[in-house]
């Protein structure tokens, strides 16, 4: 009975580490791309003027779409490739909980793998909800 | 001022507000907004963006760190999560309403609100006696101590809950983590000891954000010259803050920084009062 506890929650230290190490490993290549993105962004642009920033104007649509980001990215824009690691900066928490809930579904956790499904609708009824803005 | 000398200051304020954040507990956001606004002179809408951007990047870098130490309450977090997420969804589709000066008071607000609560004396008591529905939802769990390892059990679930949804709310309309009201609701509502509402909370700003940072980013406020040096700041600031904070006395420095947050929190209500947003 005792050992049935304990190889469980090693199991869940297990989950646990791999949750953390998916978060860092997340970060750090969204960080990169970022990086990337802003070394050739100051290249290209470091010497003009900074925009206006304290008018908002909202951002244009290649830089606001899913579609309009990838093309950025794989075309090479600088923009786009900033914009591709933010967006990976947002998807990184996201991902976490795709891994908990495929965690607790081998845990047979039904009640928790509820609670992660509720969790994952609202973040993408708020995802593609917002789309056509 | 050319975009090169822009982006070199920025990178350093933000490594800054990523540090500050990280050793007090309040992300990265809460520093970036005044940051951008008072002394850049951006756009309110513009700094949200970056302030999610800078909260997620401090949650899930400094995240790891504590999941390791076994602090962090996952099952609560997950659970929580659904208040936070729906607050944050709400709070997003608010802001679109709300004039730009109000939210400006508003981030005063909770700024005043956060400092007086890192000043508050904190729960280290394990409650032993728990209620149903924390015993239901599997909330009751165990964390490391210097002697071994402490379990714990929560009450006032649904009043946590609330906190939290409210919490949820302020972060999807301020574009922060909400870190001090999530701290209250878990801490001083759920009476669970500090050390793992505060990890929790910092595990759940991540998700929380995300939420709202969608809606954001379609919206146009996350402007790439902006995030890229914000989100490399504060990552940098972030990582020194999580080794510094294992050998420096936090105390002194709550209190510096309660007193720097109190002029910055008076001075974006005074300039949302005088409709310079």
């Amino acid at each position: 009975m005792n050992q049935k506890i304990e190889s469980a929650s090693l199991h869940e230290k297990d989950v646990e580490k791999t949750v953390g190490k998916l978060l860092r490993t997340g970060v750090i290549i969204a960080s990169l791309v970022v990086l990337a993105g802003g070394v050739l962004y100051l290249k290209k642009f470091g010497g003009l003027a900074r925009p206006d920033y304290h008018i908002f104007k909202g951002e244009e649509s290649s830089l606001v779409t899913f579609n309009g980001i990838f093309k950025g990215f794989f075309t090479a824009k600088p923009a786009g490739i900033i914009q591709f690691g933010v967006l990976l900066l947002i998807l990184t928490p996201i991902f976490r909980i795709l891994f908990s809930l495929v965690a607790f579904a081998i845990e047979k956790d039904r009640l928790y793998v509820c609670i992660t499904l509720i969790v994952l609708s609202i973040i993408l009824a708020s995802t593609f909800g917002g789309l056509n803005i | 001022m050319s975009i090169l000398t822009f982006t070199i200051i920025l990178i350093l304020g933000a490594y800054l507000a990523g540090l500050v954040g990280s050793l007090t507990g309040l992300g990265g956001g809460v520093v970036v907004i005044p940051l951008l606004t008072l002394v850049f002179h951006v756009d309110i809408r513009y700094a949200i963006g970056a302030a999610l951007l800078a909260s997620i990047a401090n949650s899930s870098g400094a995240a790891s760190a504590y999941i390791k130490e076994g602090m962090t309450n996952i099952r609560l977090g997950m659970f929580l999560e659904i208040a936070t997420t729906v607050g944050a969804v709400i709070g997003a589709l608010i802001a679109v309403y709300t004039p730009t000066n109000t939210i400006a008071i508003l981030f005063g607000a909770v700024l005043l609100f956060s400092a007086a609560m890192t000043l508050r004396k904190k729960n280290q008591e394990a409650l032993t006696e728990g209620s149903k529905w924390s015993a239901r939802l599997k909330l009751d769990n165990s964390y490391p101590t210097p002697n071994g390892l402490v379990n714990y059990k929560l009450k006032n679930i649904g009043g946590g809950f609330s906190i939290m949804t409210l919490a949820g709310v302020m972060s999807g309309l301020l574009g922060i983590g909400s870190g001090a009201l999530k701290v209250l609701a878990m801490d001083t509502t759920m009476k669970i000891p500090f050390k793992v509402s505060t990890t929790t909370s910092n595990f759940m700003i991540g998700v929380t954000a995300a939420a709202s940072a969608v809606v954001y980013l379609q919206r146009g406020y996350m402007d790439p010259g902006i995030a890229f040096p914000v989100v490399l700041g504060v990552l940098g600031g972030a990582f020194t803050g999580a080794k510094l904070l294992t050998k420096i006395n936090p105390t002194t420095l709550r209190w510096i920084f309660c007193i720097a947050i109190t002029f910055v929190a008076i001075e974006m209500i005074y300039n949302g009062l005088q409709h310079n947003f």
